[in-house]
């Protein structure tokens, strides 16, 4: 039992040592990139259980993170104040789903609430996650791959090509979103260490509910579908009904990510869509160790906050690239669980005991 | 739609298309003497372009892109001996992330080499302006450059498969890859060979095309999805039919033109791919038996 929630407990008082170990260095500014690897963790933890234990891969992940972002930005940025008397606008304003604002140059405009845009945002990705989902998935290796990429790249044509989401732009100026009271996910400095914390609680939870997912009846079902799907096909899984789930759900992971990572940003660019993007996350998810949520968490956020310190340069991508295959060549378990296996297996042959009982 | 515009729609699909075709058929090459589809392919393109353009400051023409063709040819084979060749029955999805590893490190190097400019290779014929009239559509020279190395490189190919020893081995090796070990083939030396292979096809495309639709670092990623989509719609391993493939991806992509606006095109021939990936994946010429039996 206790086992069980010990990574959780190390979990609490890493995000809360980070905290108060920057906030006596002076180096408090570390917790804005922690914030967006959080939000990036959060996307890799979901992909991780699609590619890990479900094992589907999946190329186009940056594309949900870029669906939640986009259209939470573009609803809580598009001003409805002209379309004010349609029954429409109407109806939102009645449920009390529209707020008004200013823009910069100080005009008044009425905007969707950011809790309604997300709301939306997610309901769709989960949607479109299923529409692509339920083809897709039917395919296998080569062709999935190729079909969650081309789901990708159609996503980052899209948002680079329409005028309503701000082309090569990108939409800035993005409102704070009010969760509840006075705590708000925003970029805003004085903020820093409340986003900090909603942003690492919103991956707590995450950590929770996928922990408990895994060790479920889903999860075995996941783990017999990647080991033989036949097998668990003929065993009564229903492994095209778990891989879609799983893969609705990473889809959602994804979309909440974007969402708090504009309103945390106050912007979004189309380079959120990339490909690159989608497999950076896939990287991750295979340093981290394919089936093993911990390494991928733990992985996501060592890999996102360098990166996102520009420790890498302009190499950034090759990073990533040379990561992926050497992964990928030497340590296709990941690069926590070779270390510790290796270890371990020579720790326990020196033991004295070991030998006798063999 | 006048007839001049048509007829000028038409042979812009024919070129784009006989370059998706290369690409179909160097992802064809490689999948079957080896069951991978190499997600760098459309790299070699882009090495062949960016190669001949660096070379040609230094020499003539035809030498640049023999040059560029070699070097790429010793790239292919680079990256077969030192990522893939010691592998021991990798599964699919370790083979598509390292190919698509090493598309971004090629693709990262590239960057670093030439930049983010766009280049180009100077006309085979002409200049950008020459033209010639066909039934009053103007099309460049260049056109007919890439048409006819496109067809001399498949008929090439072709005589290459069945008339030598080394050719008739390779498909050896794609038929029954056990058979083949045990008839005193070496497999190996085949993968390599049909890395090198491709990079040479991809690579000469590059040089050929580079005039027309210019070169730069990341035009690896759109080609190879493009070419994969010709892949499939053939048939998967099918040379002939990426052929017709090719030209009907092209076709499509240039007509899509006058109905949407020029930056959804790559979503438009990306949508086929999903489309054909999810109603027949075995290709519009494959057959459906023959595609159970492949493993993906």
């Amino acid at each position: 039992m206790l086992k069980k929630y010990l990574p959780f407990i190390f979990f609490a008082l890493f995000v809360v040592a980070v905290h108060l170990l920057t906030s006596t260095t002076g180096t408090i500014y570390y917790l804005t990139q922690m914030t967006m690897s959080a939000y990036y963790s959060l996307l890799v933890i979901g992909l991780c259980v699609v590619m890990g234990y479900a094992g589907q891969i999946s190329l186009g992940h940056a594309g949900f993170f870029a669906i939640g972002g986009y259209l939470s930005a573009a609803l809580t940025t598009s001003n409805l104040l002209e379309y004010k008397e349609t029954a429409v606008v109407r109806l939102l304003d009645s449920m009390g789903m529209l707020m008004s604002g200013q823009d910069i140059y100080g005009d008044t405009i009425v905007v969707i609430t950011p809790w309604f845009a997300c709301i939306v945002a997610v309901l769709a990705a989960a949607l479109l996650a299923l529409l692509i989902g339920i083809p897709a998935l039917k395919l296998k290796g080569h062709y999935l791959a190729m079909a969650t990429l081309g789901f990708g790249i159609i996503i980052y044509r899209i948002v680079l090509a329409t005028p309503y989401f701000g082309e090569a732009d990108g939409i800035s100026e993005v409102p704070a979103f009010v969760l509840f009271g006075d705590i708000a996910v925003s970029g805003d400095f004085t903020s820093r260490v409340e986003n900090y914390y909603i942003a690492w609680i919103l991956v707590f939870f995450g950590m929770i509910l996928l922990c408990n997912l895994i060790d479920s009846r889903v999860g075995r079902a996941l783990r017999a579908i990647h080991s033989a799907e036949d097998a668990a096909d003929s065993m009564g899984v229903d492994t095209t009904g778990y891989k879609l789930k799983v893969f609705v759900l990473s889809a959602v992971f994804a979309a909440l990510a974007g969402v708090f990572m504009t309103h945390y940003n106050g912007s979004i660019g189309p380079s959120e869509a990339g490909v690159m993007k989608s497999v950076r996350y896939v990287a991750i998810v295979a340093v981290g160790g394919m089936a093993h949520l911990w390494g991928a968490l733990i992985m996501a956020v060592v890999l996102n906050f360098l990166s996102l310190r520009g420790v890498f340069g302009s190499y950034d991508d090759a990073v990533f690239g040379a990561i992926l295959i050497v992964i990928m060549l030497f340590a296709p378990d990941g690069l926590l669980r070779i270390n510790l296996r290796a270890k371990m297996a020579h720790v326990a042959a020196l033991l004295p005991w070991r030998k006798r009982e063999a | 739609m006048t007839l001049e515009l048509f007829i000028q729609y038409v042979f812009a699909g024919i070129s784009y298309g006989a370059i998706y075709a290369i690409v179909a058929i160097g992802f064809n090459i490689i999948y079957n003497t080896t069951g991978i589809i190499n997600f760098a392919q459309g790299e070699f393109v882009m090495l062949g372009g960016m190669i001949s353009i660096s070379l040609i400051e230094y020499t003539s023409l035809p030498f640049a892109i023999a040059g560029a063709v070699v070097i790429t040819m010793i790239i292919g084979a680079l990256i077969e001996m030192v990522f893939i060749r010691w592998l021991k029955g990798p599964s699919v999805l370790r083979m598509i992330i390292i190919t698509i590893g090493l598309s971004i490190l090629i693709r990262e190097v590239a960057l670093h080499i030439w930049g983010e400019g766009v280049r180009s290779l100077p006309y085979f014929i002409g200049d950008e302006i020459t033209s010639v009239a066909i039934m009053g559509a103007r099309v460049s020279p260049q056109v007919f450059c890439v048409l006819a190395t496109c067809t001399i490189m498949m008929v090439l190919l072709g005589l290459f498969f069945k008339m030598t020893s080394v050719g008739r081995e390779m498909r050896a090796c794609a038929a029954n890859r056990t058979a083949a070990i045990l008839c005193g083939i070496n497999t190996k030396n085949m993968v390599t060979f049909s890395f090198v292979l491709s990079a040479a096809i991809g690579a000469l495309a590059g040089c050929v095309m580079s005039p027309i639709t210019y070169s730069q670092y990341n035009i690896g990623t759109g080609l190879a999805i493009k070419g994969f989509t010709v892949a499939i719609l053939g048939g998967l391993g099918s040379s002939g039919g990426a052929v017709i493939a090719g030209l009907l991806l092209g076709i499509i992509e240039a007509f899509s033109v006058s109905v949407l606006p020029l930056s959804f095109q790559e979503a438009i021939s990306i949508a086929i791919l999903l489309l054909i990936l999810f109603i027949r994946p075995h290709g519009l010429f494959g057959s459906k038996d023959a595609a159970g039996l492949k493993e993906f």
